[in-house]
């Protein structure tokens, strides 16, 4: 195996020698693909709600609401991040909530409420990683996910949210629920992720 | 007369199927430049930078390559280098083994059609389940994907609802929301069960180590939340320098595949889950695939080595639209495919050698292409290197005879005289086959040999 590596290694060294010069690397502006006109003096959550609304995700800023709107669903069943269960509890009356995702029963939970590590306004996206998701599962295998952001962590763009990517293994950018076009391109939500995909940012 | 394979394929595809990957491929290529032009003053500036950067990347893999993977090693994958497709299978197979793996979920990888990685291991003993909703209706139809993008898109409804009754999914429901939720049913177990969740590489940054993937329907996700190992197949030519270069690409990336802003999930994984995440996998292996790439980064044709797999190009192309993705006899299909499927034969290149023909070199390959790859050059470059090797060209009218006559000053005259003569003969009754079936349809023109050299002759005169 280590005479594979050199074997490959040596074949693109020899392929690049014949080469008179190498292709530079380009300067050029890292904001070229930001869509400047869209967050031109505009509240960045503003610019999120619209987005993420645009590819069929929800935004929210009050945790009654979220409620309403999963009991308007019929999700009245659950998982939630043990952290944030103490905050959100008052406003879940006569849901059933468990703080441990059993991987077992995937199809008892209606909803999964996780943290995220912010999101991104430019795009609608919401951003999650291993640090701030108390469970990939939860946040994943039930039809709805609440991603809880804070305010501060909203990002304006792209490579605004890639130069914060930090040095987590696991960075995951969720733009609205999980589709596929594959039958005859025809839109459908919720293959294998959440066919709901809401955000709730609080302060 | 003989014809070239790609053509027979076209001539004999179902009206239907045409009738679908046409409708499809339209509507993509027409939605793209739709929104890239809404949003960007100038989204061609964008495709070039991005050529750019990825040319730059190919032309420094020989730097680029070590240093992504001491940034990997360091970040706690496992890497492995695989020279060809049966190194690569094995390399796998080993790294299941090891672990006494026997389930493997699969996310769509073109490497992994590549390499026939499923086939491979099923032979092995092992259940690799594709998990993409198109590459599993291509699975158990034991089909083959006909686009990169959308592995499906020469099916239709009736088609894929008659497989899921055949495989014991349900009884027969064409609704495509009815199938979507059988299939979300059937695999989110398959996921739990799995040891082994494998994935591609859209983009590798030598900067961190990091792999990005893109998928809009989540299943490399769930694989990379169920499954306890993580093996990524990435072709060598997927490494990008920069973290910051992947805003640019992953913004063009999503806007030519399938018209959105951002893919639905785009995940950075830079290797094994973090300590105190309890889902996800504990072992990361990177396996760096060449199969034929060293090949052809020492050709001509490098430049295709840019490609991110947009499957741009197949949508505009007037040749996929007609013949579909089957007719290319390939992994890759479309004019990336006419480029890329031939040079990764190596020296069975001959058996691909009509690919690049069959293109009109309109041009509309390299005008879409998000890294701004020159198609229709590196369509002209294969053609010569067919020509150079003598490979037999079924469909060509022999031209030795109209040479002899060309190169003869005395007997061209004569020729173009003589010609005239057509022009008293009942045409639709000589044996020529190929002038009967011109005439079923239309008219010989008149013969009008030798008008030009008389016109030229009298202009200088005056």
């Amino acid at each position: 195996v280590a005479d594979e590596r050199a074997a490959i290694l040596g074949r693109v060294k020899a392929a690049l020698a014949t080469l008179p010069e190498r292709a530079a690397l380009p300067e050029y502006d890292a904001e070229l693909p930001v869509l400047r006109k869209l967050l031109a003096q505009r509240e960045l959550f503003e610019v999120f709600a619209e987005r993420i609304t645009l590819v069929h995700g929800e935004a929210h800023t009050d945790p009654e609401a979220v409620a309403r709107r999963l009991r308007g669903g019929g999700w009245l069943r659950g998982y939630c991040d043990p952290e944030l269960w103490p905050r959100l509890a008052p406003y879940f009356a006569g849901f059933t909530v468990e703080t441990a995702f059993d991987r077992t029963r995937i199809d008892d939970y209606a909803f999964g409420i996780t943290r995220a590590a912010g999101a991104i306004a430019e795009s609608g996206t919401i951003i999650l990683n291993d640090a701030t998701s108390s469970s990939r599962l939860g946040a994943l295998a039930p039809w709805v996910h609440v991603a809880v952001i804070a305010g501060a962590d909203l990002h304006p763009d792209l490579p605004h949210a890639v130069s914060r990517l930090g040095d987590d293994p696991n960075v995951i950018w969720c733009t609205g629920p999980s589709k596929t076009a594959d039958i005859e391109g025809i839109l459908i939500e919720g293959v294998h992720g959440p066919g709901i995909q809401i955000a709730l940012v609080l302060d | 007369m003989r014809f070239q394979e790609i053509d027979l394929f076209a001539a004999n595809l179902r009206a239907d199927q045409r009738a679908s990957v046409y409708k499809a491929t339209k509507g993509t290529h027409e939605k793209r430049t739709a929104m890239l032009f809404d949003q960007y003053a100038d989204p061609n500036r964008l495709r070039e930078i991005a050529g750019e950067i990825k040319q730059h990347a190919i032309e420094n893999l020989d730097t680029y390559l070590p240093a992504v993977e001491a940034k990997m090693q360091a970040n706690g994958v496992q890497v492995h280098w695989a020279s060809d497709a049966q190194s690569a299978r094995e390399q796998v197979l080993a790294i299941m083994r090891a672990r006494g793996a026997k389930k493997m979920v699969k996310a769509k990888t073109m490497v992994s059609e590549e390499i026939e990685l499923a086939e491979y291991l099923g032979e092995h003993g092992i259940e690799a389940l594709e998990t993409d909703l198109g590459e599993f209706i291509v699975q158990i139809d034991h089909d083959h994907p006909s686009h990169i993008v959308r592995p499906i898109i020469h099916k239709n409804r009736r088609e894929v609802a008659q497989s899921f009754e055949r495989h014991g999914l349900g009884a027969y429901n064409d609704e495509p929301e009815v199938i979507t939720r059988r299939a979300r049913q059937f695999l989110r177990h398959k996921y739990l069960q799995a040891d082994v969740g494998l994935t591609g590489a859209n983009f590798v940054s030598a900067e961190s180590g990091r792999i990005v993937l893109v998928t809009n329907e989540g299943n490399s996700r769930f694989s990379l939340a169920a499954t306890r190992c993580h093996i990524a197949l990435v072709g060598i030519e997927k490494v990008v320098p920069r973290d910051r270069d992947l805003a640019l690409l992953l913004n063009l990336l999503a806007r030519s595949a399938t018209a959105q802003q951002l893919t639905v999930y785009t995940e950075f994984i830079s290797g094994p889950k973090r300590a105190g995440q309890p889902d996800g996998p504990e072992e990361m292996h990177v396996v760096f695939v060449d199969n034929g790439r060293t090949e052809v980064l020492a050709g001509k044709c490098r430049d295709i080595l840019r490609c991110i797999r947009c499957g741009a190009c197949l949508n505009v192309c007037p040749v996929y639209r007609q013949a579909s993705g089957h007719a290319y006899r390939s992994v890759y299909p479309g004019p990336v495919g006419a480029v890329l499927s031939p040079l990764l034969m190596g020296e069975r290149f001959p058996e691909k050698a009509d690919l690049p023909k069959a293109s009109s070199l309109c041009g509309a390959c390299q005008e879409v292409c998000p890294v701004n790859i020159p198609i229709p050059d590196l369509l002209l470059r294969l053609r010569d290197r067919a020509k150079q090797e003598h490979v037999s060209s079924p469909g060509t009218p022999p031209m030795g005879a109209w040479a002899l006559l060309a190169s003869q000053p005395t007997a061209w005259k004569a020729a173009l005289a003589g010609g005239k003569l057509i022009n008293h003969l009942p045409t639709q009754l000589l044996p020529v086959p190929a002038l009967r079936a011109w005439e079923q349809r239309r008219s010989l023109p008149e013969w009008r040999g030798g008008e030009f050299r008389k016109w030229l002759k009298g202009r200088r005169r005056g």
